[in-house]
């Protein structure tokens, strides 16, 4: 191409943007996210572990109890909804539009029934946020990964949506992907939760 | 540094090793504490183990650019080996028919010291010399390419230049078995597990050909 040429050219369409070729975009925005989400639990279980290792007792402290097996089921719960995703993605990563949306419903059906159950234990533990440093940093960290749930599955039902409008493809399909790491990330921060304050 | 979160897939397998890592103590925990307590530390330095040598492999995925109808893209990569029959012979056969694209990359060759210290002026210049005597070696071998220098890590050149070029194939060339870097580290294979574009490994024996054609 004369100089001329690519000058006219570059005329109509400018230059493809500059971008580092180690992540793309979208995923590099996902990780900072998640890095200061990390931050935020990270907050979150100093306060706990202080809590915990400076109350030199027995945890839960007398007379709190903590619902292990219902918890236990939750986890199951939220575990297999990890599975769904993946199956999802995996689906429209080999052009099933079906699999993806089944994944999908799947994912939010056991998203929102993970919430729910965490509502109604709130309900039935018997404690409240304002029943000493115990209940505050129970509520705080169960209930900050709520909100993250909650967050979730505001953004799977977008996904869903969309992918009964038929919006991903084989190549295309970052609007299922992002959320599906969001999504695990929420998993992964839950399972540190329970193994933590509900198990250790 | 490779990012869990690179892909969902990443972070999928992120989703078991932690059920598995706190699975582990807990069950260890429940047993005795202490076993609890060695078990957290051991599968700590395990996974940190795992980052660190993570660290030095590179990060996955390309974007791939379709070619054209009626061109073949060919991207060549190799440190000091483009030439020979055997990748002219192979360039040949997958541009039948159809107009014949190719690209060679020649990964930046340098020390990790050199690496860390971005002193990469001097082994850029190698790489640069090289380069042009592979371009040389093609011209004679009556094939038209372009290139350019890639990064140190061979993996990565091949995903840089795949985001420009949207190779239809990528051919990496080495020396044979037990003179070559490359297949000892693994990366033909590594290649192949990484792109879906498809890899052809070309062994070329540069001495041996300049033997055979001495009198």
């Amino acid at each position: 191409m004369s100089a001329h040429a690519e000058a006219a050219h570059h005329a109509a369409h400018p230059p493809e943007a500059h971008r580092s070729s180690r992540v793309d975009a979208p995923t590099l925005g996902m990780l900072l996210f998640i890095a200061s989400e990390i931050m935020l639990f990270g907050s979150f279980f100093t306060a706990y572990f202080f809590i915990r290792v400076n109350g030199n007792a027995e945890w839960p402290l007398e007379p709190f109890h903590l619902p292990v097996f219902v918890a236990g089921v939750n986890t199951a719960i939220l575990v297999t909804s990890s599975f769904t995703i993946h199956w999802a993605l995996q689906a429209i990563k080999r052009g099933n539009r079906a699999g993806l949306q089944a994944g999908l419903v799947l994912t939010l059906a056991l998203g929102t029934t993970f919430l729910a159950t965490q509502i109604l234990e709130y309900a039935r533990v018997g404690f409240a946020p304002h029943d000493g440093a115990f209940g505050t940093i129970f509520y705080g960290l169960t209930g900050l990964h709520g909100a993250h749930v909650f967050v979730g599955l505001t953004l799977l039902t977008f996904a869903t949506i969309r992918a009964f409008r038929g919006h991903f493809t084989e190549s295309h399909h970052h609007g299922v992907e992002i959320p599906g790491i969001y999504w695990h990330f929420v998993d992964v921060m839950w399972i540190v939760v329970y193994a933590t304050v509900y198990l250790l | 540094m490779r990012n869990p979160f690179r892909n969902e897939a990443d972070a999928f397998r992120l989703v078991l090793l932690t059920v598995g890592y706190f699975g582990l103590i807990v069950v260890a925990a429940a047993i005795n504490t202490w076993l609890g307590l060695a078990v957290f530390v051991v599968l700590t330095l395990l996974a940190i183990a795992a980052v660190m040598r993570s660290r030095r492999e590179p990060p996955q995925q390309a974007v791939i650019r379709p070619s054209a109808p009626g061109e073949r893209r060919i991207l060549v990569v190799a440190n000091e080996t483009v030439g020979g029959e055997p990748l002219r012979d192979l360039i040949h056969r997958r541009s039948e028919g159809v107009e014949e694209r190719v690209r060679v990359v020649c990964p930046t060759l340098m020390s990790p010291v050199r690496y860390f210290a971005s002193d990469e002026d001097r082994p850029r210049a190698a790489a640069h010399e090289r380069l042009e005597r592979s371009l040389g070696r093609l011209r004679d071998l009556g094939i038209t390419a372009e290139g350019e220098v890639g990064d140190a890590d061979p993996l990565q050149a091949i995903e840089d230049a795949l985001r420009s070029f949207g190779a239809d194939e990528v051919i990496i060339s080495t020396h044979p078995e037990g003179r070559s870097v490359w297949l000892e580290r693994g990366v033909v294979r590594a290649a192949r597990e990484r792109f879906d574009v498809p890899i052809t490994h070309v062994v070329v024996d540069l001495e041996a050909e300049e033997a055979e054609a001495r009198p």
